[in-house]
């Protein structure tokens, strides 16, 4: 350990600072849990080197190494990005609607492990000071697949978000719609996308920030049905998975297909951000646009 | 017939494609191309014409009969064109107050590096949004295959109909077979575990109607011709915002 990583370990910087903003520190809700570090150090997932749990944490989740982007659950998400947040539709669950075989013991076990109901976490937050509704999806709940609670709560999400007049802000991260609920799945993106409609006919902005993955039927639906679309930095973003693609037309995809920056070059995204500026630049958009609108 | 067994009737050569539907059900048909973006996608097919004298848009997938029209259509897999293409042609009949009929039959929409780069999922998402809000009546029938998003692009209906051994799923028997279980051995099971059949799709009010095939006879073409004129007439002095608050609440019940 270089005594630059000694310094960062032992004068922690503020935690504003690191979320890109040197004003005054938003009044920060107080935690509701503690925050209990499960362990001291990990490893990188990309360039291997042993980094300190806290360190990490407080860059965001991006590897002060090799800069590579570690996957962020559906709060640690909404942590980086809101000062307050209140969860709603907490009480929603799935069932096995098919009685799909094996889904039962899966939901079981990924519940048990994760301490979620199911791959979405939606509320009310404060972002840069501006009161927003805001959905975020988890990849440790089937790589963020969409069933019917995932549908249904990013569904109330939005019209919760209608009724209340306030803008959404919608973490997407989703390998598509998930098998085991079959039909009913698919039916969550008809489901959604008409809440997504009803929201943008009364005037109010959606703002959605595509993550790693963003395919299939989220990406889809309400992924590509916001006013601003913002992808994070290298974040993979398609309707078909790369190796789906591979295996249908034989032949090697090229590198950075299907990439934040690709999508971009194409037309596809407004802006890509990197995780650090992410609170700032939804901020900012989310004050040009909700200033417009009330005036 | 075991899902299985229906899976591979929805797919058999000789069924009838949307194409000969429109042949069959659409008089005076008059076929209308391209995207006014980029492309014509002949994966979609799509133009305006008379069902029992009243007009009407029609849309389908066409997957082709013979092999160079197959090639053609694509296999009845569209771009992102084909969607746009739908999209269009919706806001026209929108426009001009006329119904819209969708025949969908598809395996989904295409994967492949031009799909991606012109925005696949952009285009099935926005032709879902733009088809669940329209100010007209829509019905759409799975005629063949409901491929995933590819079909639902072409199904967000005020009612959707499927024949008897039609299917509508969420990804196809073989991809969750491969996917799940990592096992392509498996494909008649995940065809029973998908609940993809058209009586499976009415218990789970995901279609609101099962039209009896009789061998594709012309008696049921001339079944299916007056069944569409009746459902259309019922919907046309229905008030626009009424049709969008009924379209939210049949899929907000999933």
């Amino acid at each position: 350990m270089n005594f630059e990583d000694l310094k960062k370990f032992f004068f922690k910087k503020p935690k504003n600072a690191l979320e890109g903003t040197d004003e005054a520190a938003p009044q920060e809700a107080p935690s509701t849990e503690a925050v209990i570090p499960e362990k001291l150090a990990e490893k990188c997932e990309k360039c291997g080197k042993i980094i300190l749990s806290d360190e990490m944490r407080e860059n965001c989740g991006v590897c002060p190494k090799c800069g590579y982007y570690k996957k962020l659950n559906a709060r640690e998400r909404i942590e980086i990005c809101a000062e307050q947040f209140e969860e709603l539709f907490g009480e929603e669950t799935s069932e096995n609607i098919l009685d799909f075989p094996g889904y039962d013991e899966k939901l079981a076990a990924l519940r048990e492990k994760t301490g979620e109901r199911d791959g979405a976490v939606c509320g009310r937050a404060t972002i840069g000071g501006v009161e927003c509704a805001v959905f975020s999806m988890d990849y440790r709940f089937m790589m963020g697949s969409m069933g019917h609670t995932v549908g249904e709560k990013i569904t109330k999400t939005f019209e919760y978000a209608t009724e209340n007049r306030l803008p959404v802000v919608g973490f997407v991260l989703s390998g598509g719609a998930r098998m085991q609920e079959g039909i009913v799945s698919l039916m969550q993106m008809a489901k959604t996308s008409a809440a997504v409609a009803k929201h943008s006919e009364a005037g109010l902005l959606y703002i959605s920030v595509l993550t790693d993955p963003t395919t299939g039927g989220v990406s889809a639906s309400f992924a590509f049905e916001s006013d601003v679309i913002m992808a994070e930095k290298g974040a993979l973003i398609g309707f078909a998975g790369p190796r789906v693609i591979e295996q249908t037309i034989r032949q090697k995809l090229p590198e950075g297909f299907q990439r934040a920056e690709f999508l971009q070059k194409k037309g596809f995204v407004d802006l890509i951000v990197e995780r650090k500026e992410m609170k700032e630049k939804l901020a900012s958009l989310l004050k040009i646009h909700c200033m417009e609108a009330d005036a | 017939m075991n899902a299985y067994e229906i899976v591979m009737k929805s797919r058999e050569k000789g069924r009838p494609t949307a194409m000969q539907y429109i042949e069959k059900i659409v008089e005076g048909f008059i076929e209308l191309h391209g995207d006014r973006r980029f492309a014509d996608d002949a994966a979609v097919i799509g133009g305006v014409g008379f069902i029992e004298g009243k007009p009407v848009t029609v849309i389908g997938i066409e997957k082709g009969t013979d092999t160079k029209a197959k090639i053609e259509h694509n296999f009845g897999c569209a771009h992102p064109e084909g969607y746009r293409k739908a999209m269009r042609l919706m806001k026209e009949a929108e426009k001009f107050h006329r119904p819209v009929l969708c025949l969908v039959d598809t395996s989904g929409a295409y994967c492949g590096i031009g799909a991606e780069e012109r925005g696949q999922s952009e285009a099935i998402a926005n032709s879902i949004m733009e088809m669940i809000r329209l100010r007209t009546p829509t019905l759409s029938i799975i005629i063949g295959e409901g491929g995933s998003g590819g079909a639902l692009g072409l199904s967000a209906a005020d009612e959707v109909w499927i024949t008897e051994t039609a299917t509508y799923s969420v990804i196809s028997p073989e991809g969750c077979a491969s996917i799940l279980w990592k096992d392509s051995g498996k494909v008649a099971q995940a065809c029973e575990s998908l609940k993809l059949t058209a009586n499976d799709l009415l218990a789970l009010r995901a279609v609101e109607k099962v039209l009896p095939e009789l061998q594709f006879s012309d008696e049921f073409f001339v079944g299916l011709k007056a069944e569409i004129a009746q459902f259309f007439a019922q919907k046309r002095g229905v008030a626009p915002d009424r049709l969008i608050e009924e379209r939210y609440e049949r899929f907000r019940k999933f």
